[in-house]
């Protein structure tokens, strides 16, 4: 059995942990931002308005 | 097709019947037993029909969606008239009738089952198969696994409910069903997921609209935590006792973490993903800002997963593991508020709709209770509020300030947004009983929000008042005394709130027993060759 101690997991969260939390924020944040997917986005929100009109085939 | 649905469903309900012949577990089998044997007769029922023809394949399938509803609303009442009688009973303990099933500790977990996992349960299930389908613009794969998922699922509740009134449970809040229930819903929840991921994967829509990404949170995340959490040893395989692997402070930090991401993940993303979908839909306009909700998606998903702790403040939980999870709860308020913001502000240029449309008026309010929830969250999550709050009835307000103002409400609106265009009607049955119910809702949630603020604030500082001598003020059955009138007032706003959901189930009902109108069918709904292509 692997010993998981208080400490390790304690470092684990206190270095990889904090760091791959920010990152991905960031990238999250950046992805939401990003110019070029505006007009992506704008389809999108408005595409739901008027969907009921069955599958796309 | 329906015969294999009922070779499953009948191979499925036989096993866990043989399973059953012990003791405590036998009245559980038979429950499956007879589940099983009703779906299947209607299966064999609709044997004989015709074969379904390729016409089929160029609509949405929306049956599963109209069961979920039904099965929705009947949840609601039950759930909600099980609530009341424990609010009652707690006013009045004699209404617990000396019996053994009727007791508080029975009751409470019928109630708290029936009203999330029943109606909530219900509810998700039915909406995500309509937004999946709507906002992929495709129709989902087969038939089979919905029903599957649909029928399964309140097999699990049933077992879970039944088992309650026979005192069976795990003693986990919100977790409470036993081994066997919990195994079951493995089943269906993995088939849920890969039902959803499949119908993603037949998307005619290039970009993935946001709510389904709130509604693939919901099952994935769902399903992460009802796993780790139900990890336990049965006593045997014929008994429905079981014991969790886990023990001491790691079992509190386990259940802390999955009951308060039950409530961020199954309570808030999910109805998220209606909000996001129902409310620009309902009010004709698109979300306010498409990129705000991405940015609140992450930030909720993942915030929520750290602030488990805060519920055992002052425990035996080591003290930084408590402060990260207050730092959490503190941070979490930013996405919170970001998507109560944005749909607020989606309503601008719309608030005549909201002024005239209680079905939209239903969803400004929940907007506007998340955001109050999520703000009273955030602030008892603070430790030295805690030692004020935490064991009052504080807790109990915040609860329902969450699960009557926001999720019941929005359920509600996206439920009355929804049947019209099932069941292909012009409008609902009667728009002035949506506007009963609208009121009776609300009143309903301001009373009894009222009255355990009061009552717990109360508590919690009759709890800590010392006299000149240095002892405590107040015993413990003086606060109780004192709550009596409290408790009376939450469960008559209990009590307006049911009346208003039994309003919703008539309106319901006489919505899709009027006859269908041809000339108002939605024009939407028959697929016209003319829109049968991809946008660019």
């Amino acid at each position: 059995m692997i010993d998981l101690s208080h400490d390790l997991l304690v470092g684990i969260s206190k270095s990889f942990g904090l760091f791959y939390l920010i990152a991905l924020s960031i990238g999250a944040t950046v992805y939401a931002c990003w110019p070029s997917n505006g007009k992506k986005f704008d389809r999108a929100a408005k595409s739901v308005l008027k969907d009921e009109d069955g599958p796309w085939q | 097709m329906a015969l294999v649905i009922c070779a499953l469903v009948a191979i499925t309900g036989l096993a866990m019947a043989v399973a059953g012949h012990q003791d405590p577990l036998a009245a559980q089998g038979y429950v499956v037993l007879l589940f099983a044997l009703a779906v299947g007769l209607v299966v064999i029922n609709g044997y004989f029909a015709p074969a379904p023809d390729e016409e089929r394949l160029r609509h949405y399938y929306d049956d599963p969606i109209k069961v979920g509803i039904i099965l929705s609303m009947i949840w609601a009442v039950f759930g909600m008239f099980i609530g009341d009688w424990v609010a009652w009973l707690l006013a009045y303990p004699e209404l617990t009738f000396d019996a053994a099933w009727a007791s508080f500790g029975r009751l409470r977990p019928v109630h708290t089952t029936g009203v999330i996992f029943g109606f909530g349960g219900n509810a998700l299930i039915a909406t995500s198969y309509h937004v999946m389908q709507r906002t992929c613009r495709a129709r989902m794969p087969g038939q089979l696994s919905a029903w599957f998922v649909l029928l399964g699922y309140n097999l699990f509740c049933l077992v879970a409910v039944s088992g309650y009134f026979i005192g069976i449970t795990q003693s986990k809040e919100y977790a409470e069903p036993e081994w066997y229930a919990d195994i079951w819903l493995v089943i269906v929840w993995v088939t849920y997921l890969v039902l959803y991921m499949r119908t993603l994967a037949r998307r005619q829509e290039p970009h993935i609209y946001v709510a389904n990404w709130y509604f693939l949170a919901f099952i994935l995340v769902v399903a992460m935590l009802h796993i780790v959490n139900n990890l336990a040893v049965p006593v045997s395989l014929g008994s429905a006792k079981s014991y969790s692997a886990f023990s001491g402070v790691q079992d509190a930090m386990t259940q802390w973490w999955y009951g308060h991401n039950a409530v961020a993940f199954f309570l808030t993303a999910g109805f998220l993903g209606m909000m996001y979908y129902y409310l620009p839909k309902r009010a004709g306009r698109p979300i306010f800002s498409y990129r705000l909700s991405i940015i609140s998606f992450w930030g909720i998903t993942f915030f929520y997963m750290w602030a488990g702790s805060h519920h055992l403040h002052y425990t035996a939980l080591p003290y930084w593991v408590q402060t990260l999870g207050m730092g959490f709860s503190i941070m979490l308020l930013v996405p919170s508020w970001a998507s109560a913001g944005n749909a607020l502000l989606t309503l601008n240029g719309a608030w005549h709709k909201v002024r005239d449309d209680a079905t939209l008026r239903f969803m400004m309010v929940a907007a506007v209770f998340y955001g109050l929830s999520t703000f009273e969250g955030s602030f008892l999550a603070i430790r030295p509020v805690n030692a004020l709050s935490h064991y009052t009835d504080w807790t109990i307000g915040h609860v329902h300030a969450g699960a009557l103002g926001w999720v019941a409400l929005i359920t509600f609106g996206s439920i009355y947004a929804l049947v019209p265009i099932l069941w292909k009607r012009e409008r609902m049955y009667s728009p002035v009983l949506v506007e009963v119910h609208f009121w009776l809702a609300l009143a309903g949630s301001l009373i009894y929000v009222f009255a355990m603020w009061n009552s717990g604030i109360i508590q919690g500082l009759m709890w800590r008042t010392y006299n000149d001598s240095g002892t405590l003020a107040y015993s413990f059955v003086d606060s109780v005394v004192a709550m009596h009138p409290y408790y009376i007032a939450r469960a008559f706003g209990g009590l307006l709130f049911l009346l208003g959901a039994i309003v919703g189930c008539y309106n319901i009902w006489k919505t899709i027993r009027q006859p269908s109108d041809e000339a108002v069918v939605l024009a939407g709904d028959h697929p016209a060759d003319a829109v049968a292509e991809p946008a660019e």
